[in-house]
C-alpha cells in the first residue's frame, strides 16, 4: 500500500450515470488485477474504495457509479485535481488457475475489475469469454473495449432490451470455460457460484472504515478462517466461500 | 528530558502520541508505513479472553466529520495475542505497548490481565471499561461507578503493571466515575471511548449499521473529549489520556491543556495512516508557534 496524489486526466460519462475516471502518477504499487485504491474526497470523512479498471506505467483508470455524495463529487471533477489516494489495496485475482478458457462475469460496477483482468489473460495466450449483466440498455458500457481486447463478448439485460435477455448466469451455461472470475452485486455472486461447474474467484464488496486491514470493519467469515475483504480479500475463491444468509 | 517527552504512570514516553486501540490494529500493519518506534506507544486492538468474530457487517457508517463502528471486539483472544502477534509486534516495535483489554464479566478481565501481566512487551494496561456487563443486565461496567470500581479492583490484584481504566462518554457523570476507579487504585484514566450513535440509510429505510447503533468517533466528538477530560482532570489526582477526534498537533495541545498527560489518536488513523506520525512531526512547529518549550509544562495548564 502506497499513498500518493494522482491528477486527473480525464472524466468521462459513459452511461448516464456512470463516469471513467483517468488518474495519472506514480501508480508503480499497482500490482494485480482486482485491487481497489481509496480515494480521499473534500468534506468527506471515510476514503471512497473504488476498483482499479485498467493501469498502465504512469497512470489507473477507474470506472465508478454516481450513488450517493461521493461519487457524485467524483463526477463534478475537472481535468487538473488532484486526489489523495491510497493504492495498491487487497490481494486481487490470481490468474495462474485460469486453465485454456476462463470466464469473466460482471454485474453493473462489477464491470471494471474484470477489464485488466481480461487484458492480462488475453496477453498470456488465454481464450477469454465476457459476461457483461446490466439491467437495461442505456446501462451497457464497456461492450466494445473487451471486445477490442480480443474477448468474446456476451452481453446480458434483465429486461431483454439488449442482448441476451435475463441475467449473466443465462449466458453463463451455454459457455464453455475452464475457469471463472466474477464481479458484481451479492446476489449476482450467489447465482454464479452456484450456476458455476468449475472453479473460479469471486470479489466481495463491504463498507470499508479504512480500507487496508486496520480496523476490523469489513470482516468476513470464510471456511477458511476470518477474512478482511480489504486485505485478504476483495477476491475469495469459490471453495472458501461461506454464505451467511 | 526531551521537549516532547512525558511520563506515564512511571514510564517515560518519547512524546506523548498514541494511536488508540482498535485503530491500529497490532501495529505490524502501520510498521509496513513508517517506523512506528517514533510513536510514544500504542494501544493495541481491545483483546478479550476468548477469541471473538464480533458483529455482522455492516460495520461501519460515515458522519460529517466522524465515523460508527460495530466492530463488536474482533480479535484472536488473549491466548493468541501473546503466542502470535505480540512476536509479530516484537520484529518492529522496541517500546513498550499499551495492553487494551475488555470484558464481559469481572473475572474475565482479571483472567486476560493476569496473562498480559506477565509480558515483558506490556508497559501498561488499558482496561475498557465500556463493555456490557453480562451478569450485571447488559449495563455497560463503565456506567456505574461500582461496577468500574469492581473491575479496577479485580484488575489490580492481578498485576503490578500501571492500570488505565478507560472510561465510556455514555454517562450522565463522567467524574464520579473517574473517582471510583481512582479509589479502586486505577493509575490512570483514560477517556473517551466512542459516543452512542446511529445513522439510517434513507434508501432502504434501515439502519446503515447491521447492529443497528455503533460507536461514533472522529474529529466532531473532539470538543464533547477535550470537556470530559478537563472534568476528570480537575477531579482526580492521577495522570489521564485524553483521546477523541484528535487529528492535529493543535488537537494534542489543546487536549492536554485540558489536562491529559498523553493523547491517543484513533478514527484518524484510518483516514491518513500516516496521521500518527504527521502530527508528530508538526508538533515542535505547533509548541513554538503557542510559545511552549517543553509539552510537559502544559499538561492541565488551562484553569
Ligand atoms: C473493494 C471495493 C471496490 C469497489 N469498486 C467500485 C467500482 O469499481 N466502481 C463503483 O462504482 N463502485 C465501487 N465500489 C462501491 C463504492 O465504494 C461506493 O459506491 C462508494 O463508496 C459510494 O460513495 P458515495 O459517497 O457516492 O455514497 P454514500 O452512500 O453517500 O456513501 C456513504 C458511505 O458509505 C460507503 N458506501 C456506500 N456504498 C457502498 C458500497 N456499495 N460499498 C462500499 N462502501 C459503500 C461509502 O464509501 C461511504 O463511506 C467498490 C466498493 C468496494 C468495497
Ligand atoms: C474501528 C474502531 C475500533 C475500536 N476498537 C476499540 C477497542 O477495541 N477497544 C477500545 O478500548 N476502544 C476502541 N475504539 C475506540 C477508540 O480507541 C477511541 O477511544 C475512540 O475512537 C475515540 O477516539 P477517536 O475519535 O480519535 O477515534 C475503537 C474505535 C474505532 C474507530
Ligand atoms: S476496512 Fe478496515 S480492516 Fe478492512
Amino acid at each position: 500500500m502506497k499513498q500518493v496524489f494522482l491528477t486527473v486526466t480525464a472524466n468521462i460519462p459513459l452511461t448516464e450515470t456512470v463516469f471513467e475516471m483517468v488518474l495519472k502518477g506514480d501508480v508503480s504499487e499497482v500490482k494485480n488485477s482486482g485491487e481497489f485504491i481509496n480515494i480521499k474526497l473534500e468534506g468527506k470523512y471515510l476514503r471512497r474504495p473504488i476498483s482499479v479498471c485498467d493501469v498502465s506505467e504512469n497512470s489507473l483508470t477507474i470506472v465508478y457509479k454516481v450513488v450517493g455524495g461521493g461519487t457524485e463529487q467524483m463526477s463534478q471533477m475537472p481535468v487538473g485535481t488532484k486526489l489523495d489516494v491510497l493504492v495498491g489495496l487487497g490481494n486481487g485475482y490470481d490468474l495462474a488457475p485460469a486453465g485454456d478458457k476462463p470466464l469473466l462475469l460482471g454485474g453493473g460496477v462489477g464491470v471494471p475489475p474484470l477489464y485488466n483482468l481480461a487484458k492480462r489473460l488475453i496477453a498470456a495466450g488465454k481464450q477469454v469469454s465476457v459476461v457483461l449483466g446490466f439491467n437495461t440498455k442505456a446501462e451497457v458500457f464497456y461492450e466494445d473495449e473487451f471486445k477490442k481486447l480480443g474477448a468474446t463478448v456476451y452481453v446480458t439485460t434483465a429486461d431483454g432490451s439488449y442482448g441476451i435477455k435475463g441475467f449473466v448466469t443465462d449466458a453463463m451455461k451455454d459457455i464453455d470455460y475452464t475457469y471463472f472470475y466474477t464481479c458484481g452485486p451479492e446476489p449476482m455472486l450467489k447465482a454464479v457460484y452456484t450456476a458455476s461447474n468449475t472453479s473460479g474467484q469471486m470479489s466481495f464488496e463491504e463498507r470499508m472504515g479504512c480500507g487496508f486491514g486496520a480496523c476490523m470493519g469489513c470482516s468476513c467469515k470464510t471456511l477458511t478462517g476470518y477474512k478482511r475483504i480489504c486485505k485478504e480479500g476483495p477476491v475469495m475463491k469459490k471453495e472458501e466461500i461461506l454464505w451467511e444468509n | 528530558m526531551g521537549k516532547l517527552s512525558v511520563n506515564l504512570c512511571g514510564i517515560e514516553l518519547d512524546n506523548p502520541i498514541i494511536p488508540a486501540s482498535g485503530t491500529f490494529g497490532f501495529g505490524y500493519e502501520f510498521a509496513e508505513l513508517y517506523d512506528i518506534n517514533c510513536l510514544g506507544t500504542f494501544s493495541f486492538k481491545g483483546t478479550t479472553k476468548d477469541p471473538r468474530f464480533g458483529n455482522p457487517t455492516p460495520r461501519i457508517a460515515e458522519c460529517s466529520a466522524g465515523m460508527i463502528n460495530a466492530v463488536g471486539l474482533q480479535n484472536p483472544g488473549v491466548e493468541k495475542v501473546i503466542s502470535e502477534e505480540l512476536p509479530k509486534l516484537k520484529a518492529c516495535f522496541n517500546k513498550k505497548v499499551m495492553a487494551n483489554v475488555s470484558g464481559f464479566a469481572v473475572e474475565d478481565y482479571a483472567y486476560t490481565c493476569a496473562l498480559l501481566d506477565k509480558e515483558d512487551q506490556v508497559g501498561w494496561l488499558e482496561v475498557n471499561v465500556s463493555c456490557p456487563n453480562v451478569h450485571g443486565g447488559g449495563m455497560s461496567f463503565g456506567t456505574n461507578p461500582d461496577a468500574a470500581a469492581e473491575v479496577t479492583a479485580a484488575v489490580k490484584k492481578v498485576t503490578t503493571k500501571p492500570v488505565i481504566i478507560k472510561l465510556s462518554p455514555n454517562v450522565t457523570d463522567i467524574v464520579s466515575i473517574a473517582k471510583a476507579c481512582e479509589a479502586a487504585g486505577a493509575d490512570g484514566i483514560s477517556l473517551i471511548n466512542t459516543l452512542l450513535g446511529m445513522r439510517i440509510d434513507l434508501r432502504t429505510k434501515k439502519p446503515i449499521i447491521a447492529n443497528k447503533m455503533g460507536g461514533f468517533s472522529g474529529a466532531a466528538i473532539f470538543p464533547v473529549a477535550v470537556r470530559m477530560v478537563y472534568q476528570v482532570a480537575n477531579a482526580v489526582n492521577i495522570p489521564i489520556v485524553g483521546m477523541g477526534g484528535v487529528t492535529t498537533a493543535e488537537d494534542v495541545i489543546e487536549m492536554m491543556l485540558a489536562g491529559a498527560t498523553a493523547v491517543e489518536v484513533g478514527a484518524a488513523n484510518l483516514v491518513n495512516p500516516f496521521a500518527c506520525r504527521d502530527i508528530i512531526n508538526d508538533l515542535p512547529k505547533a509548541m513554538e508557534k503557542y510559545k511552549i518549550n517543553s509539552i510537559n509544562e502544559i499538561i492541565g495548564g488551562c484553569k
